[in-house]
């Protein structure tokens, strides 16, 4: 006569793993299940001892430590549900890890064999015991990432087919006649092999439409016998294969064009046309990019600011992920400081010398959320002349600062704004500066230096901010020194242990009933990114780019870098939930999360993500060392 | 002055249990004059000796569910128990039976142990359920929260079908959990402040343990619930080598 204990059954079956095992696994596992009782106290593993049971907590809470005894490193602090003692199990049932029960504690223990059964059986059980080696995130962001095809889709997954391309000097005739053979409405036009100098060529030299035929050739009566590069549209909008289709929607609605060449290593690998689009348009963000550059007036532009909420909560409820999200929060925000810049020109007459307006910080990341301040600054021509042109850049600097803040882009709270001089410099000033900056670092420009080499240029002579962080990017690399430096200044800002209970604990076992994720996790994530991709000279802006490029250049150890990447992507993650969660409440969004309103998926992963940034704090402290020599 | 500050003289005991009779002689004599042969069977494995530590034991923790709490008028309508020893308890060996209380279910009691009138009709008699109950119970101490109820309801059932009722040693959460309650507010201090036993009840005295709210009134939740909670006692308040007489009952 056997008889499942209900309590027993229902327990488990509401935790992970166990919540996705078939419903007779469950009650195999209740009807084997042990209980014991431990004292607040008292030891339940002993560093050593003989392991036979799977330990999962009923209730009270259990410490884990890394070696001996109570004197061993605390490990983690384990409540209601976790499960402990799988790695003692998985290596030759010693107990690995000691366990104390620091509250009274009621735990039930699940026999070796059935746990070695289950592993065997489930997969996911086996990943979710393995998660010390960040395995566990791991799953739990693909499986998430499963599910969302629209917002993850890369562009080049919307080609159907090979380039039709022409030589530059092939006839508008053969052009016409290659579009009506191949039934396409665009043809590019590419370099000669004979005329690629090395791999730093452009290939692609320009695009020619139907369009392009009507109006720039019939209409204008030109001979069909005329070369293609005489009508071609040069200077052609291009996009990388590795971009999102929603990146590819964004720039064609900047630009207003209907067709997209994507290119792979400066080769054309396909073009993507406005109709490929459509089938996967459904943000508003969009619409919203859209309505940004048809304002007219800063009082428009700041109406349409409402709008960045719903945009951002709508893609939150599409699933989107961190990425997208990041990026299209940026582009929305670089579109209102275009738009801005646009409308200080319109107010204040075209620039005096070329100048170009950059974006800093997260914005340059492409990792802007919905909570942001404005960073930004001025790269001038070297011609600037401040008793001739400081007026009109003033008054330049105050309209899209003010305009920002009209538009829900607070003020910086360090002056970090092109509205501020000091950040109004010609390019020898800036590369001076920051020269400064890296050869000479003090802690206040080392904190510069971690906002300001985030850079990205918004408006104006783009190619300028290209340049200064290419400049950046060289002098760094070889400075041991400054690199020491940064690394120092990127462990300040250590994430917290993990979640116990309804509050946060702190290393040092004090607690909080709220965390800051931003300040104790992506922004100590994205400054130890930045270390390692200045120091293997990775010009990418974005983290998740920065990571792949250190990934390539293998410093790190084997999976550390896509350990990494997990963990950036379920901190921002839960960071985007959260603050879609607070606009639907009407509440103001911040950075900050309460233990008590994340899910059980949360929690435990966001331990996990914690771990993996603790770890990967340690190991640059070692990776840069300052040299005495 | 210094004797009022002398802590009051505690006797090493929670428990009385001089009255508690010496089990394994008991049992010998039952078996010789028990005339079914059920319990003679029952009575054939005595339980441990009475100086055998606490950590050796093994336990069953035993509920019923009845159909009101007078064992004169009521009958049993459920059975739980869950074996389990010092260290750990076995949800390997519980068992859960319904058997049929053969007369009508009142309205309150349906309410608090959710057993309805269709459960027990096609229920067996206990007499049918009886071998395998008496089997789960032979050689161990059974461990209850309130020992009238189990015992006297158990020797009810069994007058009334055998003609002979049943004895058999006990622990009694609830007693223990009284004399902790007791012996905390002992000594002038607590009088004086006017400290007042805690309730005993089961789920109350659960909670003072750390130890989680359970759905009660369910026979098989219950027995696990007790045998927790006897865990949990003897891990505050008794060493593990304590003989087993200071606590049966």
């Amino acid at each position: 006569m056997e008889a499942e204990q209900l309590e027993v059954l229902n327990f488990i079956s509401q935790y992970a793993p166990f919540d996705e095992l078939p419903e007779e696994k469950l009650k195999e596992i209740a009807l084997n299940t042990e209980v014991a009782y431990y004292r607040a106290d008292s030891m339940i593993l002993n560093n050593g001892d003989i392991i036979k049971d799977l330990y999962m907590i009923r209730s009270g809470v259990v410490e884990v430590y890394l070696r001996k005894g109570d004197k061993g490193e605390l490990y983690n602090r384990l409540d209601t549900g976790a499960v402990f003692g799988q790695k003692g199990l998985l290596m030759n049932n010693k107990v690995r890890m000691p366990a104390k029960a620091i509250e009274d504690t009621l735990v039930y223990c699940i026999p070796d064999p059935l746990f070695k059964t289950l592993c065997d059986e489930f997969d996911h059980f086996a990943d979710f015991m393995e998660w010390q080696d960040g395995t566990q995130l791991r799953n739990a962001i693909s499986t998430r990432a499963e599910g969302n095809d629209l917002t993850t889709v890369k562009a080049r997954k919307l080609l159907t087919r090979e380039p039709v391309s022409l030589p530059p000097d092939a006839s508008i005739q053969t052009a016409a006649n290659l579009m009506a053979e191949e039934n396409v409405t665009s043809v590019i036009v590419v370099r000669n092999p004979e005329d690629i100098e090395d791999e730093d060529t452009d290939i692609l030299l320009g695009i020619l439409t139907d369009r392009d035929l009507c109006i720039r050739v019939l209409a204008n009566g030109i001979d069909t016998q005329t070369p293609v590069s005489e009508v071609m549209s040069a200077d052609v909008v291009s996009l990388d294969y590795n971009a999102y289709v929603f990146e590819a929607m964004m720039m064609m609605l900047r630009y207003n064009l209907h067709h997209l060449p994507i290119l792979k290593d400066k080769k054309p690998v396909g073009v993507i046309g406005m109709t490929d689009i459509v089938r996967y348009e459904s943000q508003n963000s969009l619409l919203l990019v859209n309505s940004i550059y048809t304002c007219h007036t800063k009082e428009e532009l700041a109406s349409l600011s409402h709008q960045v909420k719903d945009c951002f909560v709508r893609m939150v409820d599409e699933d989107a992920n961190a990425h997208m999200v990041g990026t299209a929060m940026s582009v929305i925000g670089r579109s209102f400081k275009q738009r801005l810049a646009e409308l200080a020109e319109e107010e204040l007459g075209a620039a005096p010398v070329p100048y170009c307006l950059v974006a800093m910080g997260s914005m340059a990341r492409d990792e802007q959320l919905i909570v942001t301040d404005q960073d930004n600054a001025l790269i001038l021509d070297d011609s600037y002349d401040e008793a001739l042109h400081g007026d009109y850049f003033k008054r330049f600097a105050d309209f899209v600062c003010d305009g920002l803040n009209a538009c829900g882009y607070a003020y910086c709270s360090g002056d970090i704004m092109c509205s501020n001089p000091k950040w109004r410099m010609t390019r020898a000033q800036w590369e001076a500066c920051f020269a400064q900056w890296i050869d000479a670092p003090n802690p206040e420009t080392l904190l510069n230096s971690s906002i300001f080499f985030d850079i990205d240029g918004v408006y104006g002579r783009l190619k300028w901010a290209e340049q200064l962080r290419g400049f950046v990017v060289r002098r760094a690399r070889r400075n041991n020194r400054f690199l020491a430096c940064m690394a120092h200044n990127a462990i300040n800002r250590t994430p917290p242990l993990g979640f116990f209970k309804d509050f946060v604990m702190e290393k040092d076992g004090r607690h909080r009933n709220s965390i800051n994720l931003k300040r104790r996790g992506t922004a100590p994530l994205a400054d130890l990114v930045r270390v390692h991709a200045l120091a293997v000279g990775s010009t990418a802006r974005n983290s998740f780019e920065r990571l792949d490029d250190i990934i390539a250049a293998g410093i790190l150890p084997k999976g550390r870098a896509q350990d990494l990447r997990d963990a950036m992507e379920l901190i921002y993650t839960v960071r985007i939930r959260h603050q879609a969660l607070d606009i639907e409440q009407g509440e103001e969004p911040d950075n900050s999360v309460e233990p008590e309103n994340m899910s059980d998926f949360e929690r435990r992963n966001l331990k996990a993500a914690f771990q993996i940034l603790s770890n990967a704090q340690s190991f640059i402290k070692f990776r840069y060392q300052r040299s005495h020599s | 002055m210094i004797s009022l500050l002398r802590a009051e003289p505690r006797s090493d005991s929670l428990l009385d249990t001089s009255s508690t009779p010496d089990w394994p002689a008991l049992f010998a004599e039952l078996k010789q004059t028990a005339k079914d042969s059920r319990l003679q069977r029952f009575y054939q494995t005595p339980p441990a000796a009475g100086n055998t530590p606490v950590s050796q034991i093994e336990f069953v923790a035993l509920d019923f569910e009845t159909t009101g709490l007078n064992p004169e008028k009521d009958e049993i309508i459920s059975i739980g128990l869950v074996p389990f020893s010092q260290q750990r308890i076995h949800c390997r060996g519980s068992a859960h039976w319904i058997v049929n209380p053969k007369r009508p279910l009142n309205e309150e009691s349906v309410v608090i142990h959710g057993i309805t009138h269709s459960d027990v009709e096609e229920a067996p008699d206990l007499l049918v359920i009886l071998d395998q109950v008496l089997a789960a119970l032979a050689g161990k101490i059974v461990v209850v929260h309130y020992k009238q109820i189990e015992r006297q309801f158990m020797d009810k059932a069994l007058q009334s079908r055998l003609g002979e009722g049943i004895l058999f040693p006990v622990v009694d959460t609830l007693d223990i959990e009284a004399a902790v309650q007791r012996r905390a507010c002992q000594g002038w201090l607590n009088r004086l402040k006017g400290k007042k036993p805690g309730s005993v009840r089961l789920g109350r005295a659960r909670e003072r343990y750390g130890l989680p709210a359970y759905q009660p009134h369910h026979a098989l939740t219950d027995a696990l619930a007790t045998a927790e909670l006897l865990q949990a006692q003897l891990a505050w308040h008794y060493s593990p080598d304590t003989p087993i007489s200071e606590i049966w009952q």
